[in-house]
């Protein structure tokens, strides 16, 4: 017996998206291989990595952790959407650039998405806030210390001019 | 890792959920997902249907009158966190909160579902359990009030029926000369604690007239402790430690892969008397935070 | 003028694409191009040990979308028997390497049984629960000390569960120790971690029946490793076979193991169904069917003199194997050698035994056995100085081998066969140097003004050296195109070390390119054929100089041609932002591209500048456009192949907090003196070193595999291995580097890759043993653990430092 498939309709990065999915699939599948935005990484599928971390309706959210028909109707942001309107890096991302915060980058998605969030409620984090920003981030190259400098660095960025999300096309 | 297959239902009205929950024996409820997706991806579950009532109206609140904190069961962890109200109201619910897991889990699992995960890790239940708090359900044969008490009744089996839906959980407000506190050791900073201390003190006329405390991670079910015989003739080192002594009286701590049965039992006594310690702290200096320490 | 790159903090390239979600990873191969994938799941083992009596796939193609199952009665020819050990060695008198699905016999949770294809990977899993196995039950052997006690066998014609024994001596260590004025002996363990890359293994496979070719894309540490035994198993043509290597989430050792019977099967499956096909492992998966290391128990003789200086050091250790050894004897090899360190033991005797249990097979993990090495001598030097009273520092430094001693010959045959000899060192300098960088010598005022305020503070200290870039060899191509950009390819893998950078470095500053101009492309056959692998932080001595030999070949052709249409003399030309230029002759220069045009005689056009490579307009009528001893294009290959490894150094001290209730561990400072030789790029270096920190953190405070007696991994997921997140490692780490350059390459370059891991399980031991003041021996060590060790230790008297047993 074929499964039943169930329409959504997301916005992704802007662009509304529609997909047919079982409804067993996760967000982090559909983004992935529905919707071929494999920028978006999944390293556990139990929440505890934080490497399909994606915004839905502008907060952090795990997608591995999320039925992608319980996102019909939402906003999602994934790192494919954290650039300049011109193709240049968006802030947190220029500024793991500039730091270093990224090796092997499989980890780094989840994080850019996090911390884009995370520096909009909070442009102006303290070293603490800066570390805190990232706890709930798996990573196994970096040790975190670039990773904070990049948070920092970002910060700076963003005062320098940008807006956080100004790239992004939501 | 991938889910087996399932029905899935999105009903918009609470009638409609409680309508397809009464006709369909193996069906779950998901709200945030932040327990269950895990385990259907891995499955540990495999329900033939699953509710999601993330379309039901009016289950997102969170409102603080003078008698508690009613959260709604689509209020997330995040949402509860972040209000002043509650907060003032009832202060134990965002020191245990701050504990539950990391932001990102938070931004999208519910308060509610957690209580009803029946998890005696999580930080949640033993909360409410301590605080005498309840939660409302219904099914299509009506409504009622599960006290906390009556809540929990095993390893992650809560005495809700499979047909029935949480709608709110009510945290009682903290009591006039009452003081509250929250501690947990964990392995890593938001992994579930090896032990964990909500504590709630009440003080009247200078005596500690009630002493409790909640502990999750060293019972099967989220246990709460009278302690307010150890702390009768006041807070001292030795009355604390004798509070904690009286804790693990009432408690069988128990040997996991990441702590052995006697450390847990360490850390009952020694949370214990820190989290007695800042909760009389906090009720005898009624405009004083509780401490995070 | 073009900047020297080497040595400076070039930012990477492969950031750009990375840092947009552009980056290409096994699970993103063939998304959205490739029609008709399909995708695989497997059924493995829920038992340590049992005997297959049957295996029922009949409910399996009722599944709709299932295409295809296979199980080992399905395999033929060589699919059907063991997979390759790797790396044999004569006293591996019994290595056992599985079948790519088990056979008769499974030997650990999460061997592979049956292979399924579907539409997707939901319903591949689909399918996998509906496979019905009949076993018959065998007692599993869990742990060191249950394969030694042999009550029961892993493999019924492996007795004692040995696989194999070695013994390698140096003058007589037992006489030594039983003759030297002071003894200690100590036991000292280690338990089970693993690399736990973010990104778990995975294969796509794409079969052509035009062309009978097979393109494989798979997550590895060697591609053309990958490549041959495919092309074995499958009894294909090398020719045949393309194996690219996209990018790769982390590997840290449990990739370079190969092949995966995945790396087989879904080759197979593209073939058998002609549709492509891709396996992705799951977290759990990996947890369970890929690799752990770090197993070994040890038991250590030392004899010293009154300043501590070792006269005899007498070591017998286990190493748990695992079910299987296919990648050899390479880790406790390592241990055995490299647990020297910088120190020269006038007698030394290292025996091992590799054993058997029913766990999860051991291949190399980041450091690959000298962890382990470095804890034992680490903790034997740190037991020396208690039972003297002496400084810890200082008992080291008596120990040193000194600058002028190299090269230094130990003696001893190292994990590639070649005698362990050290190029090049100097660790008095780098023991000043990490004493000034952790305040050694002003510890004490720290650790009593924290005592005083109730605290409790320890110090600890270990050093390491690191065989690194061993052989045989990696090779380079460098191809200057006639548009001047040049185009790198290196056969060797990348998982994050930045290659792409640090090569583009190496290549902009012979040719004397803009960096920009230079791509890098690693780990694909079609590219570079012949290479090794990513290991044993072989990357940049071994590619870095074969790079570098390629593009000094590319460079000299580029020069012979530019002489003669400049008409100048070689010696004369310099190349400079991508041209050749006549020395103090403003002018009289051409651009590289227009090197590459003339490099490559043409009859035919194909755009502005080539017209000046046709036949009538360049080239001696009397002799050959190509002359005999040439070739066309501006090219250059060479390979890199030194007689022996090259020795990395460095030292670690770390200084913690213990709580004096929960016996919770806080890292207040951490501090690294490394030596990798000249250092191409220090930003990529230093992140090499901050994420070894942390690894190794995690293997000495948080990672362990907990087995249970039935051979359940009970914490396979992470929520339950404690891989550190931000908050478990310290903030900030203090680096400081010396550069003593290995003279066995053009570059004077060391390895880097694996140090930061080496040292840790070493200096938190000491740090918290000097804390808590009783001697630890088994790491990791949780809050649990340390807090039974104090109870043990209640009632004895406490002491500073450890106090192993003296032998009487």
């Amino acid at each position: 017996m074929p499964e039943e498939l169930h329409d959504v309709s997301l916005r992704v990065n802007g662009i509304t998206r529609e997909v047919q999915v079982p409804g067993r699939r996760l967000l982090s599948d559909a983004l992935r291989h529905d919707l071929a935005l494999t920028g978006t990484h999944v390293g556990c599928e139990h929440g505890v990595c934080g490497a399909c971390t994606v915004l839905v309706d502008g907060r952090p959210v795990r997608s591995c952790l999320m039925l992608a028909v319980s996102a019909d109707g939402t906003e999602v942001t994934t790192v494919e959407g954290l650039g300049e309107p011109d193709g240049g890096l968006g802030p947190v991302q220029q500024a793991f650039s500039e730091c270093h915060g990224l090796q092997c980058g499989f980890c780094t998605p989840g994080f850019l998405t996090t911390i884009t969030a995370g520096l909009r409620e909070n442009p102006c984090p303290t070293h603490d806030e800066a570390r805190d920003m990232i706890a709930g981030n798996l990573c196994r190259c970096t040790g975190y210390q670039n990773i904070v400098r990049a948070v920092e660095r970002a910060s700076e960025l963003i005062a320098e001019g940008d807006v956080v999300g100004e790239g992004e096309r939501a | 890792m991938k889910p087996a297959p399932f029905a899935y239902r999105r009903p918009t009205t609470l009638e409609e959920a409680l309508a397809v929950l009464a006709e369909s024996p193996d069906a779950k409820v998901l709200a945030g997902g932040q327990s269950l997706v895990p385990l259907l991806s891995m499955r540990l579950a495999a329900p033939a249907l699953l509710v999601d009532i993330n379309r039901l109206p009016d289950l997102d609140h969170v409102t603080a009158t003078a008698d508690g904190v009613r959260v709604g069961a689509l209020a997330r962890h995040a949402d509860v966190l972040a209000s002043a109200e509650a907060r003032a109201c009832q202060p134990l619910v965002a020191l245990a909160l701050g504990n539950v897991a990391h932001a990102t889990i938070r931004n999208r699992g519910t308060t509610v579902g957690s209580l009803v995960h029946a998890d005696a890790a999580a930080e949640m239940p033993v909360v409410l359990r301590l605080l005498g708090g309840s939660v409302d359900v219904a099914s299509a044969s009506g409504r009622r009030t599960i006290a906390a008490d009556d809540l929990f009744l095993g390893p992650l089996e809560s005495s809700l029926r499979p047909d029935e839906i949480a709608l709110e959980a009510f945290f009682p407000a903290l009591a006039p000369g009452a003081g509250v506190g929250f501690e947990e050791v964990a392995r890593r900073h938001g992994d579930y604690a090896m032990c964990g201390v909500a504590g709630l003190v009440r003080v009247a006329g200078g005596r500690v007239v009630e002493a409790r405390a909640g502990y999750l991670s060293v019972s099967d079910v989220p246990t709460v402790v009278d302690l307010t015989d150890s702390l009768a003739d006041g807070v001292t080192d030795a009355s604390l430690a004798a509070a904690g002594e009286a804790a693990l009286a009432d408690l069988d701590p128990q040997e996991d892969i990441h702590a052995a049965a006697d450390y847990r039992a360490m850390l009952v006594r020694h949370l214990t008397g820190r989290v007695l310690r800042a909760a009389h702290a906090h009720a005898t200096d009624e405009r004083g935070e509780p401490d995070h320490a | 003028m073009t900047t020297k790159m080497f040595g400076t903090k070039v930012q990477r390239v492969e950031d750009q694409r990375l840092l947009r979600g552009q980056g290409r990873y096994v699970d993103d191969v063939g998304v959205g191009a490739f029609p008709g994938m399909l995708h695989a799941a497997v059924l493995r083992s829920p038992h340590a040990h049992a005997r297959i009596v049957d295996i029922d796939v009949a409910d399996v193609l009722d599944v709709e979308g299932v295409h295809a199952v296979w199980t080992h009665e399905d395999l033929a020819d060589a699919m059907a028997e063991p997979l390759p050990l790797l790396i044999p060695h004569d006293a591996l008198t019994h290595g056992r390497t599985q079948y790519a699905l088990a056979r008769d016999e499974v030997n650990y949770v999460g061997e592979a049984i049956a292979f399924v294809v579907a539409d997707d990977r939901y319903l591949a899993e689909d399918a996998v629960e509906r496979i019905r196995v009949t076993y018959d039950f065998l007692p599993a052997v869990v742990g060191i000390e249950a394969a030694r006690a042999a009550t029961h066998l892993v493999h019924d014609d492996v007795p004692g569960n040995v696989g194999a024994r070695l013994d390698q001596h140096v003058g007589d260590a037992p006489a030594a120790v039983a003759a030297a004025p002071h003894r200690l002996e100590l036991d000292l363990t280690i338990e089970r971690s693993a690399c736990t890359p973010l990104e778990g293994r995975g294969t796509v496979a794409r079969w052509d029946p035009d062309t009978s070719r097979l393109q494989v894309w798979t997550s590895t540490q060697t591609s053309t490793g990958v490549r041959a035994a495919v092309a074995a198993k499958l009894g294909l043509d090398l020719g045949q076979v393309d194996v690219i290597t996209p990018d790769v989430g982390g590997g840290f050792g449990v990739k370079i193991n190969h092949p995966w019977p995945e790396e087989l099967l879904v080759p197979l499956a593209a073939k058998a169904l002609g549709r492509p096909v891709k396996f992705t492992e799951d977290r759990r998966e990996h947890f369970i069917s890929s690799a752990h290391e770090r197993g070994q128990v040890h038991h250590v003789e030392v004899g010293f003199d009154d300043d501590g200086r070792l006269l005899g050091l007498d070591v017998e250790f286990w190493h748990d194997h695992g079910a299987y050894s296919p990648y050899g004897l390479i880790v406790p090899i390592i241990t055995s050698t490299q647990l020297l360190g910088p120190y020269k033991p006038d007698n030394y005797r290292v025996r091992f035994e590799s054993l058997y249990t029913n766990t999860v097979i051991v291949t190399p993990y980041r450091g690959a056995g000298r962890p382990q090495g470095c804890y034992v001598m680490e903790r034997t030097m740190d037991a020396i100085a208690a039972h003297l009273g002496k400084d810890r520092a200082e008992v080291r430094a008596a120990n040193f081998i000194q600058p002028d001693e190299f090269p230094y010959d130990h003696q001893m045959v190292f994990q590639d066969g070649r005698p362990l000899i050290y190029d090049s060192g100097d660790y008095p300098t780098m023991l000043e140097k990490i004493k000034a960088l952790v305040g050694w010598d002003d510890f004490e005022t720290v650790r009593a003004e924290a005592a005083a305020e109730g605290r409790r503070l320890g110090i600890g200290l270990a050093c390491y050296v690191e065989g690194t870039g061993v052989g045989p060899y990696e090779g380079a191509h460098v191809h200057i195109e006639t548009s001047g950009r040049v185009k790198v390819a290196t056969g060797l893998t990348s998982q994050g070390q930045g290659h792409q950078t640090v090569f583009a470095q190496l290549v902009a500053d012979v040719l004397g390119v803009p960096f920009e101009d230079v791509d890098v492309v690693t780990g694909d056959t079609r590219r570079m054929p012949y290479a090794v692998g990513t290991f044993a932080s072989r990357a940049a001595v071994m590619s870095g100089s074969a790079i570098h030999l390629a593009a000094t070949r590319a460079k000299e052709k580029v020069l012979r041609i530019a002489a003669d249409a400049l008409e100048a003399d070689e010696d004369d030309l310099e190349l400079v932002d991508g041209e050749v230029r006549v020395k103090g002759a403003p002018g009289s220069s051409m651009s590289l591209g227009t090197v590459a045009v003339l490099s490559n005689p043409l009859r035919y056009a194909f755009d502005e500048a080539s017209k000046s490579a046709t036949q009538f307009s360049v080239g001696d009528p009397g002799r050959p456009p190509v002359a005999e001893d040439d070739e066309p294009g501006l090219e250059g290959k060479d390979f890199y192949s030194p007689e022996r490894s090259t020795f990395a150094s460095g030292m670690h001290a770390a200084i913690v907090e213990t709580d004096p209730v929960t016996a919770e561990v806080r890292i207040l400072q951490y501090a690294v003196v490394h030596d990798c030789g000249h250092i191409i790029n220090p930003m990529i270096v230093e992140g090499q070193i901050h994420g070894g920190v942390a690894q190794g953190i995690g293997g000495a405070l948080y990672e362990r595999m907990v087995y249970d007696a039935s051979g359940q991994l009970l914490n396979a997921s992470f929520m339950d291995f404690l891989m550190p997140y931000v908050t478990e490692v310290p903030d900030g780490i203090d680096i400081d580097h010396l550069e003593t350059p290995s003279p066995l390459n053009p570059l004077g370059l060391k390895g880097a890759g694996e140090a930061g891991v080496i040292p840790s399980s070493a200096v938190f031991a000491a740090a918290i043993e000097d804390a808590e003041g009783f001697p630890v021996t088994a790491m990791p060590i949780s809050p649990s653990e340390l807090f039974e060790l104090r109870r043990q230790h209640a009632s004895q008297p406490a002491s500073q430092g450890p106090a192993p047993e003296e032998q009487s």
